[in-house]
């Protein structure tokens, strides 16, 4: 979860022209096996979809390495066109992590299939990349991933994880460099959070505004603006943004033209 | 023909008896403590994993973990309140503010908002730490808890369920596990049990504890005010009361109140409620936090 200042991880320091407390200084660590690919993702879900997005630029320090690497997956379709998927995984942080994270729940959930002759509910995958997650928990995978499909009734279900398996469900979750940036204006968009009933009370009876499955046009929108206000104030969010759309017709594919620069 | 014959000579009463192997399966209460964890290739894996994750020691690490908070529980009377708050942080970085820190611990229900105020059968335990230690644990436990339930034909004290988390704790200590958890439950041969684990390997039983970093406020309500023979509602309003003091001064603590009672039949919900209607609703009404006014 790396805020706006801590996103160098090598332990360089932006912004500051003081140096950082001599007093306890950082042990640096000869082993380190991991690189920020940035980048953010973001989930969405409504009463019968659910759209996780990400976009496509992967940097390395400042440098800019791609501007097509997709984060968002489909898990357990075809290996090529990914067809036949039910469940879509989103993965930011460090991007051969990630992949390695999506390989391993792709093959879970194909097994899953072969032995028990249905497909896996989005609930047990859910679980299940917990434990994997949980699996590396002396060596973490350095990734946050993000899971969506349609629950046993045809709801939109939203998973999100911490790097070690953590996994609560929710509504929406932004992931990724731009997390801090996107998550408050989620919060005040989807869920309503600090938005009241107008005239429905004075101070403290005043009426907060209840949360409700937003339709389908609405949230693409909404997932569109948080990442053109994303590129605007974070340098490794850019180039392209990718939607993945879980429906009860299968799993649609969207690009938009994001900043370059 | 011999071969035959022996086969067939077999005593019939040995087909009827568990194999050795079978045997053995049943005795081992717990399959072998395996390190089936992927490790980093390197010696000290522990400063590793302390170099990469700690955040407390290491405000710029990489990876940041969510950690959990303020947790509370008691005996009283009537069984035993469970309340927690629900704000999960990663650094300064808020990462929820609608985690279940409490979970559980049964194969009856996994934790689900049910329809239904009937009381659910089991075990509580609840989550301060390491949010994936705390949620990982507490699910291999329930699965250890459900297979003692079947191979017993009745169900898992709170001693013997806090031990077998005990044991795991000590036996992964140094691994830099981090989770404090409480374990509560009634049952026949106990009554109402309440026992505290934590990832040193401590094991204690007790009437009344308090968990994670705001656990210093909410132990300065409760013993306060604090009385074995005080009512439900009584209690109820207090393990609320606890949890608004810790999550008003400590910033780690917020969110939600998750409030559970523990009595004979199991555990029952009592909701999950947004703490500012609470926060006010206690200041005015009731002329606590005077310290805080509604004007600049």
């Amino acid at each position: 979860m790396a805020s706006l200042l801590d996103h160098s991880a090598g332990g360089q320091t932006v912004g500051y022209s003081f140096s950082q407390s001599a007093a306890a200084p950082v042990k640096q660590h000869g082993f380190y096996p991991y690189t920020d690919n940035g980048g953010s993702t973001l989930g969405i879900t409504g009463s019968d979809f659910a759209i996780l997005a990400g976009d496509t630029r992967s940097t390395s320090g400042y440098n800019i390495n791609s501007r097509m690497v997709p984060k968002v997956f489909k898990i357990g379709g075809d290996e090529e066109t990914g067809e036949g998927a039910h469940i879509i995984l989103s993965v930011v942080g460090f991007a051969a992590d990630g992949n390695a994270l999506k390989e391993r729940l792709d093959s879970v959930v194909k097994m899953y299939k072969y032995q028990h002759g249905k497909s896996m509910s989005v609930s047990a995958c859910a679980q299940r990349l917990s434990t994997i997650l949980y699996g590396k928990r002396f060596f973490p995978y350095y990734v946050t991933a993000i899971l969506a499909g349609l629950d046993e009734e045809g709801k939109g279900a939203l998973y999100s994880y911490d790097p070690v398996g953590s996994y609560e469900r929710e509504q929406c979750r932004a992931a990724g460099a731009a997390a801090s940036l996107i998550m408050p204006f989620l919060d005040n968009q989807v869920n309503f959070k600090n938005q009241y009933i107008p005239g429905s009370g004075e101070g403290h009876a005043l009426q907060a505004k209840k949360a409700e499955p937003l339709p389908r046009d609405h949230v693409q929108e909404l997932v569109r603006d948080a990442f053109t206000s994303a590129v605007e104030r974070h340098i490794e969010v850019g180039d392209h943004l990718q939607m993945l759309i879980a429906t009860r017709d299968g799993i649609e594919e969207v690009f938009h033209p994001l900043k370059k620069d | 023909m011999d071969k035959l014959v022996a086969q067939y000579s077999r005593p019939a009463h040995q087909n009827e008896f568990y194999s050795e192997q079978e045997q053995q399966d049943l005795n081992e209460s717990l399959p072998p403590l395996s390190l089936k964890f992927s490790m980093p290739p390197i010696d000290n894996s522990a400063s590793f994993l302390r170099a990469m994750t700690d955040d407390h020691s290491n405000p710029s690490c990489p990876i940041k973990i969510a950690h959990g908070t303020t947790t509370l529980a008691f005996r009283f009377q009537g069984g035993i309140i469970v309340c927690t708050d629900s704000r999960a942080t990663a650094g300064n970085w808020i990462a929820s503010q609608t985690v279940k820190k409490v979970i559980p611990v049964s194969r009856l229900s996994r934790g689900e908002d049910k329809p239904s105020n009937d009381p659910t059968p089991g075990l509580l335990g609840t989550m301060a730490g390491g949010a994936a230690d705390c949620q990982y644990w507490l699910r291999y436990l329930s699965q250890q808890c459900t297979l003692h339930e079947i191979r017993h034909k009745r169900r898992i004290t709170v001693a013997a369920a806090s031990k077998i988390l005990a044991n795991l704790t000590y036996a992964y200590k140094g691994y830099g596990l981090s989770m404090g958890t409480m374990l509560a439950g009634v049952t026949p041969q106990e009554g109402p049990a309440l026992y505290y684990i934590d990832s040193d390997g401590t094991r204690l039983p007790g009437n009344l504890f308090c968990v994670g970093s705001g656990q210093t406020f909410a132990y300065g309500v409760l013993d306060a005010n604090y009385k074995y023979e005080m009512s439900e509602q009584d209690a109820l309003a207090l393990g609320r009361r606890a949890i608004l003091a810790a999550m008003h001064r400590d910033a780690y603590s917020g969110g939600f109140i998750n409030l559970y009672h523990v009595k004979e039949e199991g555990w029952v919900h009592h909701g999950f409620d947004d703490m500012n209607p609470i926060f006010w609703k206690t200041k005015l009404d009731n002329g606590e936090f005077s310290n805080v006014t509604s004007e600049l």
